[in-house]
């Protein structure tokens, strides 16, 4: 087993402002490994060509190579049908999918949690308007995990729909996603999740966790960008229409009616992101080869270093919980006084990668009654030496607002 | 490159402005006024103005951001003072220019005053929208009332 992975991924040897670049942004994205570059490059110099069209032997060699991944992904996650895996553009699309195609009608109620991606709030918003349904929030405790007992009042007879993410994007916090899918069954509402988060950095296996539906995104598990995966369940998939129409998706087209192709490819309208498909198959057999005990070590390993180190800085202010945080990779944090892009530019000066802002989560800086934060993000390429660079800019960056430079 | 090119954005006096707003608050008797939001981060600006005889008899503002902006604005309601309104849109299209890294007039920068100063936020392209945040809430303040008056 390798105790460094950095290696393998070329932009991270460089330097930026003069000094050796420490990526601290996984969480919004990651980067790549030679070895995904190589397999997308390999399928444009070798295989390429359009899928489920041509009747010659590269086209059909394309077509596997897709149908093939559609079969990973399936294995990836613990989908016992491959026929469940929807290639999209990444999660949102996904998610607005679902919130096109779900089955709700006026006075349903829809019901989100306080740590959601804008991604996964606005299209349930916009749903509920047109259709006269309501949104309802799962509330927060005070340790940044979902209060369950506000959950057990939430979800009810009415629900039609329960949308929560598996990893907060800002807090690190990991949701009880089973405990959400069992209360969703029980009143008779689907249970989405997002796990946009969550597959990059630990199993996620749809039917141990009694999902409906998952999304997720091929940019921040090692993949390229613009490619995702929509998984539901088969019979619920069967019963959802297209939300797009054209090339691919038909059976037969007539001047009037037009029959559709069997699930999943009645949703693949037009010519699908091929590359992006191979590029995420190769993304998984890449976090397959370092294994999830290896990344989950590393998580632990980083974040638990960063916060003892993070800890002896006074004023400094942490959002999540630390049980969570190791899983996820996540550091959400602020320092007294300073405004977050102040410290994020800062640490830019020094060489660190790290996110400041509302990171696309507007309700949840309410909730915490800040305006904004700033993020560190660890992934499987980051070392300790990365986690020092960052405490010391850290200390150096509070100094220079604090007393300025002599 | 390290924190000493951070001199070069947050100096001296963007950074006392930062800590110490001059003119934070509001204007009871503003007839002028505009709200702002930067959506990438969350920072809203609001600036309000007194009006008379075409002449800015006072200038504040209210909201909350990172250092550059609210430095921005600080100096902002103290550089408009007693300047007409086609000064004023005058300031904020030099400003602009000034903080995208384009030469801007002698005659222009003296208008600008200690703003001048966030000239240097051109060297930081990710900022630059921190700086005009409040300058373009001022240019909407007067435009959007200038006409019905």
């Amino acid at each position: 087993m390798r105790d460094n992975f950095a290696t393998d991924f070329p932009l991270l040897k460089q330097m930026v402002n003069h000094e050796h670049l420490v990526y601290l942004d996984s969480a919004a994205t990651s980067q790549m490994p030679e070895q995904v570059m190589a397999a997308i490059t390999d399928f444009k110099k070798t295989d390429n060509a359009n899928v489920h069209r041509g009747v010659y032997t590269l086209a059909q060699r394309a077509t596997e190579r897709y149908e093939g991944v559609r079969k990973q992904v399936a294995a990836w996650i613990g989908a016992s049908d491959a026929r469940e895996i929807v290639f999209t553009k990444g999660t949102t699309e996904g998610l607005n999918w679902l919130a096109r195609s779900l089955k709700i009608h006026q006075g349903d109620k829809i019901v989100l949690t306080m740590m959601e991606h804008h991604s996964n709030i606005v299209p349930w918003q916009q749903v509920a308007h047109r259709l006269g349904a309501e949104l309802e929030y799962i509330e927060m405790t005070p340790d940044f995990r979902l209060d369950m007992a506000d959950a057990q009042r939430k979800i009810d007879g009415r629900t039609a729909v329960v949308a929560t993410t598996l990893v907060s994007n800002v807090l690190g916090t990991v949701t009880p996603v089973r405990e959400l899918a069992h209360l969703a069954h029980r009143n008779g509402a689907v249970i989405v999740a997002d796990g946009a988060q969550a597959v990059p950095h630990m199993p996620v296996d749809v039917e141990q966790l009694e999902l409906d539906y998952l999304t997720f995104s091929g940019h921040k598990m090692l993949g390229p960008n613009g490619i995702g995966v929509l998984w539901g369940k088969k019979a619920l998939l069967d019963d959802l229409d297209p939300v797009e129409f054209g090339g691919e998706m038909i059976s037969e087209v007539g001047l009037n009616e037009t029959t559709f192709k069997p699930t999943p490819w009645k949703f693949e309208a037009g010519t699908q992101n091929i590359t992006g498909v191979i590029g995420l198959g190769a993304a998984i057999d890449y976090l397959q080869m370092v294994g999830w005990e290896q990344i989950q070590q590393n998580n632990q390993q980083l974040v638990q270093q960063a916060l003892s180190a993070m800890a002896k800085i006074p004023g400094l202010e942490i959002y999540g919980k630390p049980t969570d945080m190791v899983q996820t990779g996540i550091i959400s944090f602020n320092l007294a006084g300073i405004h977050p892009h102040d410290v994020a530019t800062a640490l830019d000066m020094q060489g660190i990668a790290v996110r400041a802002g509302h990171h696309c989560a507007q309700p949840l800086m309410k909730a915490l009654g800040v305006p904004a934060t700033c993020r560190a993000s660890f992934y499987l390429y980051n070392t300790t030496t990365d986690v020092t660079r960052f405490v010391d800019a850290l200390v150096a960056t509070k100094e220079f607002f604090t007393n300025g430079i002599s | 490159m390290g924190l000493a090119s951070l001199n070069n954005l947050y100096r001296e006096i963007v950074l006392e402005h930062a800590q110490y707003p001059q003119n934070k608050g509001s204007l009871p008797k503003a007839t002028h006024e505009q709200t702002l939001h930067n959506p990438t981060c969350g920072d809203t600006i609001t600036v309000q103005l007194q009006i008379q005889d075409n002449k800015v008899i006072q200038a504040c503002f209210s909201g909350q951001g990172c250092s550059i902006s609210q430095a921005s604005a600080s100096i902002l309601t103290e550089v408009v003072q007693g300047h007409s309104i086609d000064d004023c849109r005058h300031m904020v299209t030099a400003f602009s220019d000034l903080v995208i890294g384009q030469e801007i007039e002698p005659a222009d920068e003296q208008l600008l005053g200690d703003a001048a100063i966030l000239g240097s936020v051109a060297q930081f392209p990710t900022r630059i929208k921190c700086a005009t945040l409040a300058w373009k809430a001022l240019y909407q303040a007067i435009g959007a009332t200038e006409e019905g008056r």
